[in-house]
């Protein structure tokens, strides 16, 4: 088909009619905000990401011990060839990766036992008190990671590490073996009991997504109920089951609290610990040589698992739909599975708290005697013989600027993550099929895959230095802000695009047509049809930043410590109690921010991880 | 109230390498009732969508009355509320969270009115598609049918110079649709406003349009009332698009004396033709079926009988051949029957086999 219009026209008036088109797309609110969007994301996650590379493959200060005729800041493939090849390799590479491995996919498998199994027993059969059940499953994945490895430590520690002993050689007298009081066992198995929430939501919502309907049609055709569940029932919640091998695996990968408090006793380092003790080192380039390391392994598992199982993007998750599904009855195993499910959730969710409690109640740790009952780690003034003159928590000013920071960081992380979240929604959802959004999209999905641990170390060295107008972020208060909002922005995203999406396009289109400009269409239609949404996200949001330790642990300087960091440092010096003190002070913070939750309108753990 | 004429010349709009609107040049009457009729993927919701501002085009000029408001040429886009139109979605797209009210009033106050002035619009606006009393009603608390008087209501309250609606019909029951066919057209007629109205459904384009304009594949194939459009269908395409039972197609030779061999029989046309290869396009109403034997009639085989109370369907049939009558009535026709059906010159349309258009219309 011919234009001869187009070809008649001069030169310099299609140069304008071009000019002109160019400018109203690059004017256009969806444009502008894209375009910001993708220099943010830029700068957030590429740019860090490549000065962590950078930093590696350049001579450091401290390399000069090594190589002295080295230039600071020379090109050298020195750092990864003495940590992938060199003397230190095995110690510092290669056990602690094997280490990370192990315990990742013990714990991830443990946990899907664990999750689906509870998933299937409250949707899928007549268990009494599934809702409760239904409630209480979600717990330890509220409380802080690293609770259950201190309550094991309560329960199973040994001399090994010196210090004192724990229940479990003060009841029977003998001291448990190094095997169950350290090392990959109570790591995996204190993973597993935090991350198999993950598990249990997907599943659920999977479970629950199924319509009945397709099940009965293979029981019509006369197959047994365990070929329905295998030919039917399970290849429907693979996808589900994906999701959070993804999302587990991943975030044990990452972990630091469990391997820290359970691992670093018997030397068994995993790469997060590894990656910390070469940053207290100072030995940035190495500690960037293990993260790059642990980003690739934990990228490389999940490229590896979705390539499989096909190339259904499970990512997306399946939403509940609501069938109403018919229930596998139990009949005589009911008693027994109900009886081990309570029975499982109060050693979860209850003994733990119970044991740490119990614990900053002891003068001398590891007598557990009534005669050694002691407040003094709560109210006690300072005593130089205990402790080291630190004063109880509720005296002590350093735990209330902790806890206060904590509430700061977390409503700072909540509001800023919301924020980018409705900002990313519309530049993604608005822009749905062009090549901008796209880009978007994928950037903003990479902190998913990053290693919590990996992602603070990208920070360090993308903040150590002043960058343009950017100053040097290292040691403040902002640069833990900025590191939390940029490891949410997977969440955000996901969230902001789901509740645009719900927006009808036309919803907008109806006020384009009466001549609303972008800021009004937004101010008053797009905004008060998402912001249930983002309620739930920022309450979410609150919660898992309070709680938070392995991403920010590198990143916190004695001015900047919030509670979780501070428990950390408080058992480092050896005041357990002290440490276990300040757990149940961030529980109660975090159970209180979640009952808010629960009470909120439309709030919800589910809702919070985007589902 | 004013209206005005719109000018549609040479749009064309790409999705990747389709053209979903292909080349389109229209000339749309001030006060017109215009159609864009065809099934879906057609481009009539594009070429729609283009006029309000809501799609860029790639190629050509929109003139709204004497304002260009895009011209590719030029550079040129008018946002879609400086176009002064109005529009009514498929889906109604009311605020949910506004009252009837406030969805009336959002372009009002745009508009800056007062506040008097806006009442009185929303008033009168709601009167006329008899929703008055409705106005503090959040648009959950309506009906279907409800919501799109609504949403009728809130594009005539700001008064726009054109109306475009997008298949604001398909979401309603077969019984609501009648019934809002019949107010639209009377709007339609009332207000005076230039609309363009996008279809699939051909009996809303027959019945409410002044103009249809039928679409396939981002090209118009015919413009024309819908008198014409039925009776002289421009290519086979908009004969069997439009028409309920479907028009009969037959293939044949045309001798060059005025008949066309279809193979066991022949049809004698009003007028002499060229010969060659064509189509007789003969409608379902006219052709004449009886039980008895009749000069010039052909002997089929009732396959099958539809009675349908106003009127009945009978699919007859000689050997490959299938050809679909419509009688007034109950037929007393029964299955398997002999009967003789008779073609009448002056109702058959040919059509080049080739080409598909139209050589020869019945005068």
């Amino acid at each position: 088909m011919a234009f001869p219009a187009v070809f008649e026209q001069p030169l310099g008036m299609r140069a304008l009619a071009n000019a002109r088109r160019f400018g109203r797309w690059l004017t256009s609110p969806k444009v502008i905000l894209g375009l910001v969007m993708l220099v943010m994301m830029i700068y957030l996650i590429l740019v860090p990401l490549y000065r962590m590379f950078e930093t590696t493959l350049t001579y450091q200060e401290r390399d000069i011990h090594y190589e002295p005729d080295a230039v600071v800041g020379d090109f050298t493939f020195f750092h990864w060839t003495r940590m992938l090849t060199g003397q230190i390799a095995a110690v510092m590479t290669y056990a602690p990766l094997q280490h990370s491995l192990v315990t990742s996919a013990g714990a991830t498998f443990l946990a899907l036992v664990i999750g689906s199994a509870l998933a299937w027993m409250t949707i899928r059969t007549d268990m009494p008190g599934r809702n409760i059940i239904n409630t209480l499953a979600t717990v330890p994945y509220i409380m802080p990671s690293w609770t259950i490895a201190m309550a094991w430590t309560v329960l199973f520690k040994n001399r090994t590490s010196g210090g004192s002993p724990g229940i479990y050689e003060y009841l029977l007298g003998v001291s448990p073996p190094d095997g169950l009081a350290y090392g990959p066992l109570p790591i995996i198995i204190s993973s597993a009991l935090h991350y198999y929430t993950f598990f249990f939501l997907f599943v659920s919502a999977a479970l629950m997504s199924i319509d009945s309907n397709l099940e009965e049609a293979g029981e019509l055709m006369g197959a047994s109920r365990w070929r329905i569940l295998r030919k039917i029932t399970f290849p429907l919640v693979v996808p589900a089951l994906l999701s959070g091998f993804i999302m587990t695996f991943s975030k044990v990968m990452g972990t630091f609290g469990g391997p820290n408090v359970l691992g670093i006793p018997v030397g068994y380092y995993t790469v997060s610990t590894m990656i910390r003790s070469n940053m207290g080192l100072g030995n940035y380039a190495d500690g960037f040589v293990l993260a790059i390391t642990l980003i690739l392994f934990a990228m490389s598992t999940i490229y590896i698992n979705q390539k499989v199982v096909g190339t259904r993007k499970s990512y997306e998750t399946i939403g509940g739909r609501g069938f109403i599904a018919s229930r596998t009855r139990l009949r005589n195993w009911k008693f027994i599975l109900t009886a081990s499910v309570i029975v499982f959730q109060i050693i979860v969710a209850i003994v733990p708290l119970a044991l740490l409690t119990w614990d900053t109640f002891m003068l001398v740790d590891g007598d557990f005697g009534l005669s050694n009952f002691t407040l003094h780690y709560w109210i006690g003034e300072s005593n130089p013989a205990i402790s080291n003159g630190v004063p109880g928590v509720l005296r002590n000013p350093d735990i209330y600027k902790g806890a206060w920071n904590s509430i700061q960081l977390s409503l700072y992380t909540a509001f800023f993550t919301a924020l980018l979240g409705i900002l990313l929604g519309y530049a993604i959802a608005k822009g749905r099929g062009t090549r901008l959004s796209k880009l978007i999209e994928q950037l903003a999905f990479i902190p998913y895959v990053i290693p919590g641990i990996a992602f603070g170390a990208v920070y360090i060295s993308m903040f150590a230095k002043s960058v343009g107008p950017i100053p040097a972020l290292y040691g403040t208060f902002a640069l833990l802000v900025v590191v939390s909002v940029a490891k949410h922005i997977p969440y955000s995203a996901r969230t902001g695009v789901s509740a645009m999406l719900q927006v009808g396009r036309e919803l907008e289109e109806a006020g384009e047509v009466a001549n609303a400009n972008a800021w009004e269409r937004f101010r008053r239609i797009i905004f008060p049809l998402t912001s249930p949404g983002f309620v739930s996200g920022f309450l979410m949001t609150f919660i898992t930043t309070m709680r938070e330790l392995s991403l920010i642990i590198l990143l916190v300087t004695p001015s900047t410590q919030v509670l979780a960091s501070m428990t950390i440092r408080y058992l480092e010096n050896d005041d357990t109690q002290m440490a276990n003190a300040v757990i149940i002070i961030l529980v109660a913070l975090v159970l209180t921010g979640n009952f808010i939750i629960t009470r909120f309108r439309g709030g919800s753990l589910k809702k919070g991880l985007g589902m | 109230m004013e209206t005005t004429n719109i000018i549609i010349k040479n749009l064309t709009k790409r999705f990747g390498q389709v053209a979903a609107v292909n080349n389109v040049t229209l000339t749309i009457e001030p006060g017109a009732f215009i159609t864009l009729l065809g099934p879906s993927g057609c481009g009539k919701t594009t070429l729609l969508r283009c006029v309000a501002g809501l799609e860029e085009p790639d190629e050509g000029e929109i003139l709204i009355g004497d304002k260009l408001v895009f011209s590719s040429r030029r550079g040129i886009s008018l946002p879609a509320g400086q176009r002064n139109l109005g529009l009514v979605f498929q889906n109604y797209a009311l605020w949910p969270h506004m009252t009837v009210y406030k969805n009336m009033t959002f372009a009002l106050e745009i508009q800056k009115l007062a506040k008097a002035e806006m009442d009185q619009r929303v008033k009168e606006s709601l009167a006329e598609v008899q929703m008055t009393g409705y106005a503090e009603r959040y648009p959950r608390e309506m009906s279907g049918g409800q919501q799109q008087r609504i949403a009728l209501a809130r594009m005539l309250a700001y008064r726009p110079k054109v109306f475009l609606m997008d298949e604001p019909l398909s979401n309603l029951d077969a019984r609501l649709r009648m019934d809002m066919r019949a107010e639209l057209k009377r709007l339609h007629h009332v207000a005076g406003a230039t609309t363009i109205y996008v279809t699939h459904d051909q009996v809303e384009a027959l019945t409410m349009s002044t103009q249809i304009a039928v679409m396939k594949e981002g090209v118009v194939q015919q413009m024309d009332t819908p008198d014409c459009v039925y009776h002289f269908p421009a290519n086979l395409f908009v004969a069997d698009f439009i028409g309920n039972p479907k028009v009969n197609l037959l293939e044949g030779v045309a001798n060059g004396d005025g008949a066309v061999d279809l193979g066991n029989f022949k049809i004698q046309l009003a007028a002499r033709t060229a010969p060659g290869q064509v189509v007789v396009a003969a409608r379902p109403e006219d052709i004449t079926i009886a039980l008895a034997p009749e000069p010039g009639a052909v002997e089929f085989t009732a396959y099958s009988v539809l009675p349908a109370g106003a009127d009945s369907t009978i699919v007859a049939r000689r050997d490959q051949l299938e050809l679909t009558v419509k009688v007034i009535g109950t037929s007393k026709i029964k299955m398997d029957d002999k009967v003789w059906l008779q073609f009448n010159p002056a109702t058959l349309n040919l059509y080049d086999k080739t080409s598909g258009n139209l050589i020869h219309s019945k005068n």
